[in-house]
């Protein structure tokens, strides 16, 4: 089937005005009859859900965490864009839509990323509205710094944190509407379903992550900002919490998954030490502001880094990519590293490259580079011990976004009505690749701005309370959720969650990582239905149902990444071309460059659900162009 | 390296609790302080033992959700560093870890190491905002904040709300998280307003939610991973006095 993205006609620039000029609104008296459902309190989901409340809607937020304000947009730490072009240097809307639509490779949709630079600078005014310390020159005007992927500084950001600073802006928005009985707050209560009455999303079933309790809730539209899911790599930049499940779970009631493939591999984290790692930490990409990337030129070269003369070193980036440099954008840094180590050339462990501040310690002095990093350099510290004032950093590529997600049109609503998709959790703005800067503005954008619009046009074509949690729906629901669990804690096998995640992330890392075939897509395709099998026989998850069970949730979680892993893989596979964080290794120029199909790829692959083990069914949503001209990504 | 660990464990919050005895065995230097209980878990539960449950998120000392007290100290004895971000290196060959809850009258214990920190969601709930809705505010550089007060006030929005401050504190008190937000927006042009009447009512809501006063230990300062100066207390204080007569006049 093609699937049609709904965009509006007419110019670029009016599309946004003309639409909401056509959009239907609830008066302001009847708003209070509705209630939305938001799941996800991030960025986007607290946004959305503080400015739904302040419109008058009533709204129920839930979020795993035990607070709104821990979700893990706060751990972003660079920046956000914004196309102010407050230092005067070329900036402009057009330019920020057409660097995020190059940045990603040209895979996203037009309308969505021109609207997404248009209302980038009312979210800084926003922010700045809210009390979100941002850093500010000694005139007390806002500071900018530059980001990947882009030639003009249009960054702002609050020291290295913020990602912290603009979620506890949108949670204290969203606190004074807890206050004000506008939203109520299920905090440590997981969405495990979506319950779909006569084909529209109406409820969510959940669990209360203290007692074991599985709820329904009823509302008039659902709202997933649930995040992303490139925990399925075991290893990632993600918290421990964030997963597919809220959106893998739509999926299985009808809401198409699009692009899964299309995940991003970030070029500067910390690098892996052992068996017993949990997670990776990101080094912000702000450090490659002043920070320079290179490997000894020589293979085996064992010497530490300050006896390798200047002779001996490549600083890769700079020599491949001279007009970006250090900051290329995130995909194209990452595969540079791989291929560097691959060649034998990595430090450490062999799979690590140098991030180097001592030319710019030696120009700028200590003092401003501690000022603009300092709480990077002593993250570093903590964590390798290792002090980066006085040698060089490690740094490795590590999973860190999801540019995939479930499909949206451009109400942000997904196939099914009544369900709208949010941030990441949704697939619609950073096509193959995203860039810096940029996660933190798409989810405020879609929360503060776009989805308010938009559900009050669904909203005002449906009647409110339609639905109770007496229907059979939810009844239904409620069993299946209590049933999965019941299963998960029946098998009692001899391996843990974690064992499983372990083997499942090693699958995924090797044959569905930075570098792609057909060969390694089709092994993957096989083991992880095997390794699904196995699961179902041979997990341990102790304890029971009816309780604080941290060993279920996982485990509810893992038997949805073996499900979406393989997923994942098909879209790969699928996918026969190379494009953003999608490396096909049968697609790429002499010099290791990806090599997009524009003839057969330009489009959205959203993935309708088989059931079971059948095979899912592709749909189609063609990309084209019209005010922007295809090219090759060139960053040299 | 190998470790003994003394852990509270505790099956509700109506259960009286004690701790437990465990041994962590083949410790790495480079593992985390939650990575070393990870494979504790893993253990028990290869045993068929439930493990001990603790709160963890993010797992890079920015969200705020780990929490333990750990040989009496919340966070454990590295200055500035969450539990997540504590690696063993830390630690030695034969050492004897205890590690307990948060402790105080506002956080009841859920299981294990968990407690309901919900008490300080409600203190912001109570005005640890800006009252402004969504839309229709100037442009963000016809705010003017000298370079020292947006400073100022971002150290104090570094707090990440973990609650290690009353944890610290003999009185339990939250009163360096109370005013970490405080000081934040009274610093700042858009926060002067509602000055009086958020410092009021944060306060308030504190001490109705069973925290303590501050009684001038510092505890909280010294145990607080960011490093949030006692000054912003005193700067409570001042913003308290300065709001009482208008409250008076009310």
């Amino acid at each position: 089937m093609i699937l049609d993205g709904k965009c509006p006609s007419g110019p670029l620039k009016d599309k946004w005005d003309n639409h909401r000029r056509d959009l239907k609104l609830v008066n302001p008296a009847n708003k209070r009859k509705y209630t939305v459902l938001v799941v996800g309190t991030g960025l986007a989901g607290a946004s959305a859900a503080a400015t739904l409340a302040e419109l008058g809607y009533n709204v129920e937020a839930f979020c795993y965490q035990d607070s709104p304000r821990r979700a893990h947009s706060i751990a972003a730490q660079g920046g956000i864009n914004a196309a102010k072009n407050y230092p005067n240097d070329g900036d402009s809307i057009f330019r920020l839509f057409q660097d995020t639509i190059k940045g990603g490779d040209f895979r996203a949709r037009e309308a969505n990323v021109y609207r997404l630079a248009q209302i980038s600078n009312n979210i800084i005014d926003q922010c700045v509205a809210q009390g979100v310390p941002f850093a500010r020159d000694y005139a007390g005007y806002l500071e900018n710094r530059s980001f990947g992927g882009a030639q003009v500084s249009r960054t702002f950001f609050a020291r290295g944190q913020t990602g912290q600073q603009l979620l506890l802006g949108a949670y204290q928005a969203f606190s004074r509407q807890v206050q004000a009985g506008k939203i109520r707050v299920h905090a440590r209560t997981e969405m495990l379903d979506l319950v779909v009455v006569d084909g529209e999303a109406k409820g969510i079933t959940v669990r209360n992550l203290v007692t074991g309790e599985v709820q329904c809730h009823a509302g008039d539209a659902v709202v997933l900002a649930s995040g992303g899911y490139v925990n399925v790599y075991n290893l990632s930049t993600n918290a421990m919490g964030s997963s597919v499940t809220a959106a893998w779970r739509a999926h299985k009631k009808g809401a198409y998954f699009a692009n899964p493939c299309y995940t991003q591999i970030h070029p500067t984290c910390i690098p892996v030490t052992g068996d017993h790692q949990s997670k990776l930490t990101l080094m912000s990409e702000s450090l490659r502001n002043d920070g320079r990337i290179w490997v000894p030129k020589n293979k085996g070269d064992q010497r530490p880094a300050h006896q390798i003369p200047e002779d001996d070193r490549d600083y890769y980036l700079e020599r491949k990519y001279p007009s970006f440099g250090n900051l290329a954008p995130r995909d194209i840094a990452s595969r540079a590293a791989k291929q560097a180590c691959d060649a034998g050339l990595g430090v450490g462990s062999g799979r690590g490259v140098y991030l180097d501040f001592a030319d710019a310690i030696e120009r700028l002095g200590e003092d401003t580079i501690r000022a603009r990093y300092g709480n990077l350099f002593d993250m570093y510290q903590r964590i390798t011990g290792e002090d980066a004032y006085g040698q060089p950093m490690r740094i490795y590529p590590a999973l860190h976004y999801a540019m995939g997600g479930l499909w949206v049109d451009y109400n942000l609503q997904s196939n099914v009505p009544g369900l709208f998709v949010l941030g990441e959790a949704n697939f619609s703005d950073h096509g193959a690749n995203r860039l810096g800067a940029s996660a933190l503005m798409q989810g405020l954008a879609d929360g503060y701005f776009i989805a308010p619009y938009t559900i009050a046009d669904y909203l005002a074509r449906t009647e409110p309370g339609k639905v109770s949690i007496k229907g059979d729906e939810f009844r239904d629901s409620a069993a299946q959720v209590e049933g999965l669990s019941n299963k998960l804690l029946a098998v009692n096998g001899r391996k843990t969650v974690n064992d499983f995640h372990r083997e499942l992330g090693h699958i995924m890392w090797e044959d569905v990582g930075m570098a792609r075939s057909k060969e390694s897509l089709t092994a993957a395709v096989e083991k992880i239905p095997a390794l699904r099998e196995e699961f179902w026989n041979n997990v341990r998850v102790p304890g029971s149902g009816a309780d604080l069970n941290q060993e279920l949730e996982k485990a509810g979680r893992m038997a949805d990444y073996l499900e979406f892993g393989e997923l994942l893989a098909r879209d790969a596979l699928n996918r026969d071309e190379s494009c953003g964080g999608h490396f096909r290794v049968e697609h790429q120029t002499e010099e290791g460059e990806a090599v997009r199909h524009d003839d057969d790829f330009s489009y959205v692959a959203a993935w309708e659900y088989g059931g079971g083990e059948k095979t899912p069914q592709l749909h189609k949503e063609p990309l084209t162009f019209e005010d922007i001209e295809l090219a090759v990504r060139s960053y040299k | 390296m190998n470790l003994t660990l003394h852990v509270w464990r505790q099956q509700g919050p109506d259960d009286k609790g004690q701790l437990e005895r465990h041994q962590a065995t083949d410790v790495s230097p480079d593992m985390s302080f939650l990575e070393m209980l990870d494979e504790v878990n893993e253990a028990l539960i290869k045993e068929g033992r439930e493990p001990i449950v603790f709160d963890h998120d993010c797992r890079e000392g920015i969200c705020g959700t780990c929490s333990q007290v750990i040989n009496g100290q919340p966070h454990g004895p590295q200055a500035e560093t969450t539990v997540c971000q504590l690696h063993m290196r830390q630690f030695k060959d034969g050492d004897e870890i205890y590690i307990e809850p948060w402790r105080a009258r506002a956080f009841p214990v859920l299981k294990d190491l968990i407690v309901d920190r919900t008490a300080m969601d409600r203190i912001v709930e109570a005005g640890g905002y800006v009252s402004v809705s969504t839309g229709g505010v100037p442009d963000a550089n016809a705010i003017l904040i000298p370079k020292d007060d947006a400073d100022t006030a971002m150290d104090a929005a570094e707090c990440i709300g973990c609650g290690a401050c009353v944890a610290a504190c003999p009185n339990g008190s939250a009163m360096l998280f109370v005013s970490a937000k405080v000081g934040q927006l009274a610093k700042l042009p858009q926060g002067r307003p509602e000055a009086a009447s958020r410092v009021c009512a944060m306060t308030e809501t504190m001490l109705d939610e069973g925290f303590g006063n501050c009684s001038n230990h510092y505890e909280c300062e010294a145990s607080c991973p960011k490093g949030i100066s006692v000054k912003f207390i005193a700067m409570l204080n001042r913003e308290y006095l300065k709001a009482l007569p208008k409250l008076k006049s009310k």
